[in-house]
């Protein structure tokens, strides 16, 4: 070979090598979310299939959910967005949407159709697209758990108005240290019919009939911030009730077997799900995997590795068993009939307007 | 100094002095001068080697609490976002509702937003804003502005139908106050203090206060935390002291343990002794102490936090005390022994008086320290165990009220400050030994 051809020869292999990099330039998306069990579930779920179908993609987890909206402000104010799609709740996804840090959602321009062809905004559960830049994932719900051996085999607590009586159900009780949920569960035991909680609570005589409720129960509460709290409580046996996460508590009994048992009596149900930073290094790419990880199937497949519920009408007949341990995973979403009975939908509006007042309110009582 | 002395004894007169008798090097320059030179060269050089340091603290340490205590009085959200409102507002007299001027203004400004660029409309950060003030401002304020391309005059109804507020004369006297560039209102708030009706400062409702507590609060627990690492370090120190330099080393690393282990590791040990199924609680009724029943509640209250705290800040009492008192001499109590001291009076007299500013550092550091901790309390003080800065981290992190963290946080460090001047008045800062 002639040393001219060689060059023509490695020139072009160099321009073919170009070539194949632009068309598979490597990126990478960080996607922040909770951590822990349900990060696995989404790893399991949505990143390795996604990273499958595009393999110049890595997708880098970040667990910062819990503080993901002072990351948001931050990052906004600071003009160098480095999330690509956070995880958050519905009510800090509405406070980032008012302060326009992220994306207004088209929802049948960006979601997929269910396979039938209903639109995506027909397909989601009513109420899950509330907000103008969520797009929910899961119904997750916070549920009471109680230890079976804390209490006489004929005498067993099924209700959350059993929370809130100390003398037939002795024992201290795990409750998160915020007035959410609590309140709400506070006017249920005291006879408030679900639909009526809100409407209560946005008057003064609610406030104060929830709180004098919660006076009741005062000396036997211990409070629990970080979500592995409560589980880890109830499994001490440091307390004999402890509210917390339907998945931790799934998780803490099927999987780790911890001796405890949900009521399911009053869950308090909530929406969990994406939402995408304004001027995020790589919209068009998040756009592609979001389409994918939102579709039927995936938020189906997403309940095999923790028992929250897909957040569209039609995933819920693809649900099936859990991927490690074999049992069926049907009946342990909140959505369940046998545990839908007696919801309340947590109502993100109200907590995002009084939750301020309430928040001060409940800090205050709890140091009294 | 150094100059004069100089110039009048050591430079011996001759032909190094010019014409007129100023002392000159061999190249001519006046001395004075040359030394002036030499001088400034080597302070630049000084200068020059801590500077890296000096922009390192300016830039990563001045600059943002300078920013930080800016955000605590800044205000821009209500001037940016409704400019013909607050034109409209200036002569209401804030007890009625405001005219349909008033209204028309609003509706003007709104509209307006809505021509913005999505990142800069200023209609959803008001709204946020102003819920600080008043809870439910925030759906007025959203709700309205959804549907106020629809709207048709007499503006005044419209408003007020699209959200009940607009019809409450406390949601125009909050934008009235707040429609100004700086605002104090951050500090009102973290005093637990509210603006009335007619506009002064008055106490909250009484089960609304909790930074005024908690201030205190955090204060007593710091002073406890303080004196319980004096109590428990001073020994010690004093042992380690007195050892033979390979057993204090091996002791002080037992000591240091607790810096090279994860905090959380830390405080998640102390969770599984001090439970009340946990060890303490256990051994104690295994060996009949306590009852079943009776188990002691050791954590997840003030217990908690202080036992905790302790541990975690113990080494930065120590270590000062234990530096300061290897360079106690130990003839010195000798003497005093020898010159009929008993040996608790040479320990009072003698001893103590120079380990105090071993004492002074470690105190002010655990002080300092603890005052701004908040992981810890978060996780093992339960409700009564919880300091100022939990609630600060709250409102960083959750709330997203920069301003109102941005105040607490001013006032804990002119809190700290003072504290640390008063200490400087009593004690004298450059007492202060840490080694």
């Amino acid at each position: 070979m002639s040393s001219k051809l060689k060059l023509a020869a490695l020139s072009s292999a160099v321009s073919v090598m170009a070539l194949g990099a632009a068309a598979q330039d490597p990126v990478s998306l960080t996607i922040v979310s909770w951590g822990g069990a349900y990060t696995a579930s989404q790893v399991r779920a949505y990143h390795e299939p996604f990273m499958e179908m595009n393999p110049h993609v890595t997708i880098i987890n970040d667990d910062g959910s819990a503080n993901a909206l002072a990351g948001l402000r931050a990052q906004a104010q600071a003009g160098n967005v480095t999330w690509d799609l956070v995880d958050m709740l519905p009510s800090d996804a509405q406070l980032a949407c008012d302060e326009g840090i992220i994306l207004e959602i088209d929802v049948d321009a960006m979601l997929a159709p269910a396979p039938d062809g209903t639109p995506a905004s027909e397909d989601f559960l009513p109420g899950s697209l509330d907000g103008d830049c969520f797009i929910p994932q899961i119904v997750y719900s916070t549920v009471l758990t109680f230890r079976p051996d804390a209490f006489p085999e004929d005498n067993q607590p099924s209700s959350i108005a059993d929370l809130f009586d100390v003398e037939n159900f002795p024992g201290r009780r795990a409750l998160q240290d915020r007035p959410g949920t609590n309140l709400e569960w506070a006017l249920y035991a005291d006879g408030v019919d679900p639909d009526d909680i809100y409407d209560v609570l946005s008057t003064p005589e609610g406030v104060d009939r929830a709180f004098a409720k919660l006076d009741t129960i005062k000396d036997h509460i211990i409070f629990w911030t970080e979500g592995a709290q409560a589980p880890q409580l109830l499994a001490d046996g440091e307390v004999a009730f402890a509210t917390g996460y339907n998945g931790r508590m799934f998780d803490a009994i099927e999987v780790e077997g911890m001796n405890a048992d949900i009521i399911w009596d009053g869950q308090v149900v909530e929406w969990d799900g994406w939402v995408v930073p304004a001027d995020g290094p790589n919209v068009d790419l998040v756009m592609e995997y979001l389409y994918f990880a939102t579709d039927t199937q995936r938020l189906a497949d997403q309940a095999k590795f923790i028992s929250y519920g897909p957040a569209r009408a039609s995933s819920a007949a693809l649900v099936g068993e859990h991927a490690d341990l074999g049992i069926d995973m049907g009946p342990h979403m909140p959505t369940a009939p046998e545990n839908y009975f007696a919801p309340i939908v947590l109502d993100n509006d109200f907590w995002v307007d009084f939750g301020d007042e309430l928040r001060e309110r409940f800090a205050n009582w709890m140091l009294q | 100094m150094a100059l004069a002395d100089a110039t009048q004894d050591n430079v011996p007169v001759g032909d190094t002095t010019d014409s007129r008798g100023r002392l000159v090097t061999s190249d001519g320059t006046p001395l004075r001068r040359a030394l002036e030179r030499s001088m400034r060269r080597r302070k630049l050089t000084a200068f020059a080697l801590v500077a890296p340091l000096l922009a390192f603290i300016v830039i990563f340490f001045a600059y943002p609490i300078a920013q930080m205590m800016w955000r605590s009085v800044d205000n821009p959200q209500v001037v940016n976002a409704l400019p013909q409102t607050l034109e409209a507002l200036q002569d209401w007299d804030g007890r009625d509702l405001p005219g349909e001027a008033v209204y028309a203004a609003l509706h003007a400004d709104m509209l307006a937003d809505l021509d913005r660029p999505r990142r800069e409309q200023r209609i959803g950060p008001l709204g946020i804003r102003l819920n600080y003030e008043l809870s439910a401002a925030r759906s007025a304020i959203s709700r309205t502005s959804r549907n106020v391309a629809d709207f048709q005059a007499p503006y005044k109804d419209a408003f007020m139908d699209a959200h009940r507020l607009w019809g409450q004369p406390e949601l125009w006297r909050v934008i009235k106050r707040e429609g100004r560039p700086l605002t104090l209102s951050y500090y009102v708030a973290a005093l637990d203090r509210e603006y009335d009706e007619s506009g002064s400062i008055v106490r909250r409702d009484e089960n609304r206060q909790i930074y005024v507590n908690l201030f205190g609060r955090t204060l007593v627990l710091s002073v406890a935390i303080t004196a319980m690492t004096f109590l428990l370090g001073f020994p010690i120190a004093y042992y380690l002291s007195i050892l033979p330099m390979r057993y204090a080393n091996l002791l002080m690393i037992a000591v240091l343990l607790p810096f090279w282990t994860s905090l959380l590791v830390r405080t998640s040990a102390w969770i599984v002794l001090l439970q009340q199924q946990g060890v303490i609680n256990s051994l104690l009724v295994n060996i009949g102490v306590i009852s079943d029943d009776g188990r002691l509640s050791l954590i997840y209250n003030q217990t908690g936090t202080i036992i905790a705290m302790t541990h975690i800040l113990l080494p930065f009492m120590v270590l000062p005390l234990y530096s300061v008192m290897r360079t106690i001499p130990p003839t010195y109590m000798r003497a005093a022994k020898s010159l009929g001291a008993t040996p608790s009076t040479a320990f009072r007299r003698v001893y103590f008086p120079q380990t105090l500013p071993g004492i002074g550092a470690g105190g002010v550091l655990v002080f300092i320290i603890s005052i701004g901790y908040y992981i810890t309390p978060a996780l093992v003080g339960g409700q009564s165990g919880r300091m100022i800065s939990n609630e600060i981290a709250r409102h960083i992190q959750q709330s997203l009220n920069w301003g109102l963290a941005a105040a607490l946080g001013t006032m804990l460090l002119v809190g700290v400050l003072v504290l640390y001047w008063l200490y400087n008045r009593l004690v004298g800062a450059d007492s202060l030994k840490l080694g």
